[in-house]
């Protein structure tokens, strides 16, 4: 084994070496077999598109193909929708209990081939393993898991006896947390007695496709889960279509704006968990080693990928030198690279496109005057990354401050006071999450008290759980996805 | 004797007609346009010239309303409780002014406005309890898988743009109230068009909250075409949630299908128009619907450890 290892990685920081690591790659083979050419999956069977466009999947580790797949045409969608239309009949005339079962099956089908979903979100999405492997999978089988126990006891969730489900629900979701926002997408509305048609992202479609595999292994009546894939053409197709009951989007701000405004003067409920730009608060009393874990996990996760990520640090001002030493050596320790070899923190960047986005705006960041760092790191030649990268200096008015980079990307504010820590971390239209590092519970009941976000984040930060509200306030998008509050997006109430 | 004798005398006394004006920031201004509409019964008969507020008074309530946010989320839910009870205390003794009002805005019995105006007394009073206890219905804790504190909280969503109910049966009143309180009572600030041909109950309305210790700016009352008014709202950037209840325009300006694609520029919380107004029965029990429209739930994490 040891000879055919490359030479061993080393990290090299401010201090000197600090470890030493051979590759632990995981096996690209586990991800089982990805067929050369996909279509959708419609009524229970594994379909050809009515077009003949179709779009390529590639893994941005490496930029090789992984498949082709159907890009769905109006036509699809409204086979996709007449088939969950007509499956909706018996699938919510069933009793709860045995759409629990349903659902637990799949849980459990999740659980027991959770390797390979994980080697393939890996390789389709760019994140690392390590990640698929212990925070996607087990969140996406425990989602499941959570809303089955639902199914049969939805008299007492608070919205009177026996609450209707709406119908047929549209689902569009993007690249970031394939098979999770999957997840929390078709757990609740299962649960609660719709059926659904979902599209998943164009970049990462191959998970959604297994997925629907394990519909069919679990037995799931046809109809009841339909995946429609293609891109943002379909994803239109699919939320204005006439017979659409309910719309649940995950993505970005203007997207969510458009889909609200498509379907303003209909009945359709619609959900929307779109972008953020979330402070992560650093007082002068929080543990800095914590912290820094804190800040690193907040914006250095999924590859800065987390529509909740902590992409603002706001910092105290007397810290401010110790905490960017500290978060500094920390960050020089990040290990960049093959998203499949169990070592790496940081994987591939989705797509060239996303790659463009986060490029384009570090440089307005530069040329609007804020100071930009990154550790010196090699980067694999071929595939999509990018440098964990710091910037400080920085303003208000930077568009690196405003806008959703959606990269490895963090830009450092400072502040003095608790209130002007409120004030700024307010000063975005956006709002679903926020971070609070101090010793002092009464700061932090205070401050969680006066930031503008869905979800806050004490002296921890990208925290995830099945029982737990998640959504966001203002231009983030409105209803919840995860615990009691989440079924309310899926029933007539 | 020779008083009340030279009073008998007397010609009859002229009434001190009131004159009706908008409700914003706790005051009670004129319309910045400086003009008035003629208001009248449901036979045409004139009731009294309204303030015929425009875009830009509808700008100044949000105005007002965005500043009476920070103070009236913050007050405890008890205090606002006290405050909702409040009006109901002061409606009941303004109940027959508010009854005539309803009778000639509806055009129906003065029996059956006395109702609709004690069951919109009644229904401050349902909403005045509700203040301290929406947090227990609409949060709690979440039994995470980890070592950590996990609570979810309801709080108020901002500034809510409430075009009034301006059909069904106890619109008038009933239905302002019904549309009202609830957004207030869970911390929200209001800004609300009034119903543009029964205004007189909503203006009124501003003179018992004014009295209530209800702060100003918490609640708004604009008066005009709904037309100018309700887009106002509907595109304004710093309101956070829209009821459309008397959204009636079948298209256009002020159609509820317009009116919602406008607020969907920022992504405001929408209460959509019943299907049929007309058809709506505002004493019917309002539920918790209303209630829970304008909230936004907070979940905040924290570990557990020595």
């Amino acid at each position: 084994m040891a000879k055919n290892n490359k030479k061993a990685e080393e990290t090299v920081t401010p201090k000197g070496r600090l470890f030493e690591y051979a590759p632990a790659p995981e096996s690209p083979a586990a991800a089982g077999d990805i067929a050369t050419s996909y279509g959708h999956f419609i009524g229970g069977e594994f379909v050809d598109s009515s077009g003949s466009e179709a779009l390529k999947t590639v893994n941005p580790a490496t930029e090789q193909v992984l498949a082709e797949f159907a890009q769905g045409t109006d036509e699809d969608v409204d086979r996709a929708v007449a088939a969950a239309r007509k499956a909706f009949t018996d699938w919510s005339a069933l009793p709860g209990s045995e759409r629990a079962k349903y659902l637990f099956r799949i849980a459990r089908i999740i659980q027991e081939r959770s390797r390979e979903l994980a080697v393939l979100e890996s390789i389709d999405n760019g994140k690392p393993i390590r990640e698929t492997r212990d925070v996607d999978l087990p969140l996406v089988a425990a989602h499941f898991f959570y809303y089955a126990g639902w199914a049969d006891k939805l008299d007492y969730a608070g919205y009177g006896a026996n609450p209707k489900p709406l119908g047929v629900a549209g689902q569009v979701i993007p690249w970031n947390f394939p098979l999770l926002m999957l997840a929390w997408k078709i757990a609740p509305a299962l649960a609660t007695g719709n059926t659904v048609v979902l599209k998943p992202a164009e970049t990462t479609p191959l998970t959604a496709l297994r997925f629907a595999e394990i519909c069919r292994q679990a037995g799931l009546p046809k109809g009841v889960v339909n995946i429609v894939t293609g891109d943002g053409r379909t994803g239109a197709a699919l939320t204005a279509h006439p017979d659409v009951n309910k719309v649940a989007f995950t993505g970005s701000t203007p997207v969510g704006r458009a889909i609200a405004k498509q379907i303003a003067g209909t009945r359709k409920k619609l959900s929307l968990e779109l972008g953020g730009k979330a402070a992560n608060i650093v007082f002068d009393d929080a543990p800095i080693d914590q912290a820094v874990e804190g800040i690193v996990n907040g914006i250095f996760f999924n590859q800065g990928h987390v529509c909740c990520a902590g992409s603002r640090l706001l910092v105290q001002e007397s810290i401010q030198d110790e905490l960017l030493d500290a978060l500094k050596r920390r960050m020089a320790t990040l290990r960049v690279g093959d998203p499949l070899d169990k070592n790496t923190d940081i994987g591939a960047i989705n797509s060239a496109a996303q790659l463009a986005r986060i490029t384009e705006l570090s440089l307005a960041g530069e040329a609007e005057g804020a100071e930009r760092w990154s550790p010196a790191c090699e980067l694999p030649s071929a595939g999509y990354w990018f440098r964990p990268t710091l910037f400080t200096g920085v303003s208000q008015a930077h568009r690196i401050a405003r806008e959703e980079i959606f990269g490895p990307v963090l830009s450092v504010l400072t502040f003095r006071t608790p209130t002007e820590a409120v004030e700024k971390a307010n000063n975005t239209p956006f709002g679903l999450s926020a971070g609070i590092w101090t010793e002092k519970g009464s700061r932090i009941l205070w401050m969680a008290n006066q930031l503008k976000a869905g979800v806050v984040w004490a002296n921890t930060f990208n925290k995830f759980d099945p029982t737990s509200p998640f959504g966001g306030y203002k231009e983030s998008g409105y209803g919840r996805e995860g615990g009691r509050h989440g079924l309310e997006a899926y029933l007539d109430v | 004797m020779s008083d009340i004798a030279s009073r008998l005398d007397a010609p009859a006394r002229i009434q001190v007609s009131k004159t009706y004006k908008l409700y914003v920031g706790g005051k009670f201004p004129r319309s910045e346009s400086g003009r008035v509409y003629e208001v009248t019964d449901s036979k045409g008969q004139w009731l009294a010239n309204a303030p015929l507020g425009t875009r830009k008074d509808a700008r100044d309530a949000v105005v007002a309303a965005r500043a009476a946010v920070k103070g009236w989320s913050g007050t405890t839910a008890y205090n606002r409780g006290q405050v909702l009870y409040r009006v109901a205390e002061m409606l009941q003794g303004r109940r027959e002014q508010f009854a005539a009002e309803v009778a000639t805005a509806e055009g129906i019995s003065g029996k059956k406005a006395a109702a609709l105006v004690d069951a919109a007394i009644d229904r401050w009073v349902w909403y005045a309890g509700w203040t301290d206890k929406v947090a227990q219905i609409a949060g709690g804790a979440n039994p995470v898988a980890g070592p950590y504190f996990n609570l979810s909280t309801p709080e108020p969503s901002g500034v809510v743009g409430v075009v009034a109910p301006q059909s069904g049966y106890g619109f008038s009143f009933l239905g302002l109230v019904s549309a009202i309180a609830p957004v207030i009572a869970t911390g929200n600030t209001v800004v609300v068009a009034a119903a543009a041909d029964a205004p007189l109950p909503a203006l009124s309305l501003g003179e018992v909250l004014a009295t209530s210790d209800l702060p100003g700016g918490v609640v708004n009352v604009i008066s005009g075409r709904t037309a100018d008014i309700a887009p106002t709202l509907a595109s304004h950037q710093d309101v956070n949630g829209l009821d459309l209840s008397g959204a009636i325009a079948a298209e256009g300006p002020g159609s509820a299908t317009e009116l919602e694609a406008a607020a969907a520029d920022t992504l405001k919380r929408v209460i959509r128009p019943a299907l049929d107004q007309a058809a709506l029965d505002w004493t019917n029990a309002p539920g918790t619907e209303r209630l829970l429209s304008f909230l936004e739930t907070k979940t905040v994490w924290h570990p557990m450890g020595i």
